[in-house]
């Protein structure tokens, strides 16, 4: 630690901070534009000028220079950093005079306005009129694809986007050509950027220049109401914020959590909110001679209760889909055992994950943050950049830091950082190539749905704990083999024990032996990922015209994660409560609400009136509920019993579970900025193809 | 400089003779492993000199690959650097020194020659033979003016000899490189005064020449001054007789 008086305030800083960091743990603020905490340092906008005694006599960047390259004073005092004085000031002045020179006054039509670093600041530093009398720089508008609208103009150089895409996403997509007066920030030739994470981009620059291409024009900062809220675009769990304009959701926007998404969000996260108007199921229908007809809640309610009663409770079964709510999976699956039915299930996929097993058997155990501390990494059947794109951009900032040898055994992809490819099936799994090297003290095994959705994936899931076991992946204070989940709905769906109730022959059908007509009523919860074969009255109650609701006998229209409270539960096992931030459409209710007026009309009536009493009855069942943003570990054994399990593997290569990634579920599939983005998508594979 | 983009007609293919490819993995191998994008000036510039003097699209994505990365670095390399010609320059590509010691040579007088024989700046005449541009200092200051063709320098230039020396390469006659009035490398010009061997530079006779000239000179002023009161005063006494 050292020792630096920054305006007169003592404060003891490790030596490797800047003086910005410094500055501000003092808590003196400094502007800054091309600064960025997870981002390089680039120190060109010069913004963050402060006066130094004990380093050069000029103003100097603070973000660029280190608490230890400053002297100490002639008898030993600490050096000093002034971020008040006149020369400050006037130092930061003369910058923002240079950055205003070529930025547009547009504010009035710009989207950025009210939330724009360049606005605020000048605030502080800018004069009221310009002293330069020649034109301004104009620069050509770039295509930089179809989620980013661009205004050069605006563009004040920061480098944070070229930053980004370099070193967070890694695809690199963003440069600057030219140089000087002439520097341009585009893509290669205006293709479309590549990354799943390019979004933030938006979120990154400080100016207008990178804007939210959908949410063009559409509505002030000040206008939102923000919600705090959580994604279920895949299983991470992205800690988002949800600003609605009435009704209606317009952007996403990430929330800083470290421990999960630090402060990115995947481009399905931030842009399917023009899916979630889309398409949407606003009132019950009833299909009547083949055709869909829109009903009443009682009339489809009496539908509903007329084919319960006429079979027998046996014949009775539940899917539960991706994005259900904890609380919607806990009131459908007690009206399941209300009913009498032992048939639910919450894998649509078909993984081969059970509760049974433990709840270290289905999580990823060594939590997100704890990818930065693992030394090796195995993905089995996985391609973490389709499944979790966040998730990946972590994996990617570790093995940025080096010595953090990857394999991958499964599908070859490209993940942004370069690995070993060992295998594409079972087989070498099970060789000696999947041990990790010698000396690994933390080693880590991703396995992802690919590996898991097959007939044999109970062996498999078996076989890659025993190699982690065996591998020295499990142990005190360390437990390396991790699951990734696809469905944001699934851990919640396994920790309420959402799967076939009781064993073997006496034990409840699962969800493939549901959908080929092992039962006669199918309740449907948002399951759309799932073919439902002809036969089965089925009970769709879900958010969007898709596969599950052709299929559907009766409709019944439920809320979308935006439109309801819920708790979701994160492929690490971490819970997290989401407020609601909208209303549903139409005759669209709450899914818990939905089931428990169902359940009247049943004769099996839940015993909650209101969420907080479902809650109340959730929490006693399942207490690590109630320890919201808290992750409840999983126990070590439950992989040392796992890896005894044993059983016959196929030797069939695995496949990814994601194969669009634009396109993993129904609120993205009636999204069209997705369908443009999975378009250009593919398209880029095509062409790679060649 | 001004915004440099790639040039619209593009060829649809390129890629190193076999010559240029031995050496660039020879290049490239010069560099630790994981740090071979430090090739690619090297490469680029070789791939320019393969390509009559300018780097098509196709070149950039070529050094890309072998280099592992990303289009868009190249691009912004090949774009910064304004000795990558991103257009076609012709068979000459003239690149005239306009900085101030050849201004003051007349540099300006070889500009007006270019524009009547070639045309505007970045633009290739009309028989495929030149191009040419203005740039900054080339270093060549004491054998000012001058200019660059391709690869080598002609130095001490008149419109006249500029104009032959034009005449000759679009001819395809061979022409004289370096200076066009018969120095060698940065030597005094022929018949001017032979500095170095001037013999008073050595035997003494010339210290003090410098400070000299200052003490004569205010002498004179002097005795010019008392020149001037003697005749103020012869004046005055006519007068008072």
């Amino acid at each position: 630690m050292t020792k630096i008086i920054v305006d007169d305030r003592e404060v003891d800083v490790p030596p490797e901070y800047t003086l910005l960091q410094a500055c501000e743990a003092a808590g003196a603020e400094i502007p800054r534009f091309c600064f960025h905490e997870r981002l390089s340092i680039a120190g060109n906008c010069r913004m963050c000028l402060v006066e130094v005694k004990g380093g050069p006599p000029k103003p100097a960047a603070s973000c660029a220079m280190a608490v230890r390259d400053l002297r100490p004073g002639p008898n030993g005092e600490p050096p000093q950093v002034f971020t008040n004085t006149p020369m400050v000031k006037k130092a930061r002045e003369g910058v923002m005079e240079f950055l205003l020179i070529n930025h547009p006054l547009d504010c009035p039509i710009c989207d950025q306005g009210g939330e724009c670093d360049l606005q605020d600041q000048a605030m502080a530093y800018g004069v009221d009129s310009s002293r330069y009398a020649e034109n301004k720089r104009a620069v050509e508008d770039k295509y930089i694809g179809p989620l980013v609208k661009t205004s050069m103009n605006r563009c004040i150089h920061c480098t944070r986007c070229v930053r980004f895409t370099a070193e967070v996403a890694g695809t690199g997509d963003m440069g600057a050509i030219g140089r000087g007066e002439d520097m341009e920030i585009t893509t290669y030739l205006e293709s479309a950027m590549t990354s799943e994470l390019q979004g933030n981009v938006t979120d990154l620059c400080p100016v207008g220049a990178l804007l939210p291409k959908p949410q063009n024009f559409r509505a002030r900062p000040w206008e939102y109401q923000k919600t705090e809220g959580v994604d279920v675009m895949d299983a991470l769990g992205s800690n988002i914020r949800i600003d609605t304009r009435g009704r209606e959701v317009i952007r996403i926007l990430p929330r800083v959590n470290d421990a999960v998404n630090e402060e990115w969000i995947s481009d399905k996260t931030r842009q399917i909110v023009d899916g979630l108007k889309r398409q949407r199921l606003d009132r019950p229908y009833i299909r009547e001679n083949g055709k869909l007809r829109a009903a009443s809640w009682q009339e489809a309610f009496a539908a509903i209760a007329a084919k319960v009663k006429a079979a027998s409770p046996a014949k009775i079964g539940a899917i539960a889909g991706d994005l259900c709510a904890v609380e919607d999976m806990f009131a459908l699956k007690l009206l399941m055992e209300k009913l009498g039915s032992k048939n639910i299930d919450c894998r649509q996929d078909g993984a081969k994950l059970d509760p049974k097993s433990g709840r270290a058997s289905y999580l990823f155990n060594s939590t997100i943050a704890g990818i930065e501390e693992a030394d090796c990494l195995l993905i089995v059947g996985s391609n973490p950049r389709r499944e979790a794109p966040v998730l990946n951009a972590r994996i990617r900032k570790r093995w940025l830091k080096g010595n953090f040898p990857i394999g991958v055994i499964g599908e070859q992809a490209d993940l942004t950082y370069t690995y070993k490819y060992m295998g594409a099936g079972v087989e070498t799994l099970l060789g000696p190539d999947a041990r990790p090297p010698e000396g690994a003290k933390k080693p880590m095994m991703i396995i992802g749905q690919g590996a898991l959705m097959r007939e044999d994936g109970a062996a498999i899931l078996a076989a890659a704990a025993k190699v982690a076991q065996g591998s020295g992946a499990v142990g005190d204070g360390w437990n390396g083999f991790n699951v990734l989940h696809t469905a944001a709905a699934r851990v919640g769906g396994l920790d309420l024990g959402f799967v076939p109730q009781g064993d073997g022959s006496l034990g409840g059908l699962n969800a493939q032996a549901m959908a080929s007509g092992g039962v006669d009523v199918l309740f449907n919860l948002g399951a759309d990922e799932i073919e439902i074969a002809a036969g089965a009255f089925v009970v769709y109650q879900g958010t969007h015209g898709d596969r599950g609701a052709h299929r559907a006998d009766v409709i019944l229209p439920g809320a979308a994660y935006t439109e309801k409270s819920g708790t979701y539960v994160n492929t690490e096992g971490r819970v997290q409560l989401a407020p609601r931030a909208a209303f549903p459409p139409g005759d669209a209710r709450e899914d818990w609400a939905i089931l428990r007026a169902l359940s009247a009309v049943l004769g099996q009536t839940l015993p909650f009136d209101s969420l907080a009493q479902l809650r109340k009855a959730l929490y006693a069942a399942h207490p690590h509920m109630a320890r919201i943003d808290a992750i409840e570990a999983g126990a070590a054994g439950d992989i040392s019993r796992l890896a005894a399990v044993g059983g016959a593997t196929g030797s069939a290569p695995f496949a990814n579970a994601v194969s669009d990634f634009y396109l993993t579920n129904p609120i993205a599939r009636a999204s069209a900025v997705m369908a443009e983005c999975s378009a250009l998508a593919g398209a880029r594979m095509l062409k790679a193809a060649e | 400089m001004s915004v440099r983009r790639l040039a619209q007609k593009q060829p649809d293919s390129f890629d190193f003779t076999p010559e240029n490819r031995a050496w660039a993995e020879r290049e490239i191998a010069k560099y630790p492993p994981g740090r071979q994008a430090s090739a690619v000036i090297p490469l680029l510039w070789r791939a320019q000199a393969q390509n009559d003097y300018w780097l098509p699209q196709k070149a950039i994505e070529k050094v890309a690959r072998m280099l592992s990365m990303p289009d868009i670095r190249v691009l912004e390399i090949a774009t910064f650097y304004s000795m990558f010609n991103l257009e076609p320059v012709g068979q000459h590509f003239i690149q005239l020194c306009g900085t101030t010691p050849c201004m003051l040579r007349g540099a300006n007088a070889l500009k007006d020659v270019l524009s009547r024989r070639v045309g505007e700046q970045r633009h290739v005449s009309a028989d495929g033979k030149f191009a040419w541009l203005e740039v900054e200092c080339l270093g060549a200051c004491c054998n000012a003016p001058m200019v660059q063709i391709n690869d080598d320098y002609y130095e001490d230039l008149t419109p006249e000899n500029f104009n032959k020396l034009l005449d000759d390469l679009a001819a395809g006659r061979p022409v004289q490189k370096g200076s066009q009035i018969g120095r060698k490398s940065s030597e005094p010009e022929p018949g001017k005064a032979d500095t170095l061997n001037d013999a008073s530079l050595f035997d003494g006779s010339v210290v003090g020449t410098w400070k000299k000239r200052f003490v004569d000179a205010r002498a004179a002023e002097k005795e010019a001054a008392e020149k001037a009161a003697a005749e103020k005063a012869a004046a005055a006494a006519a007068e008072k007789k």
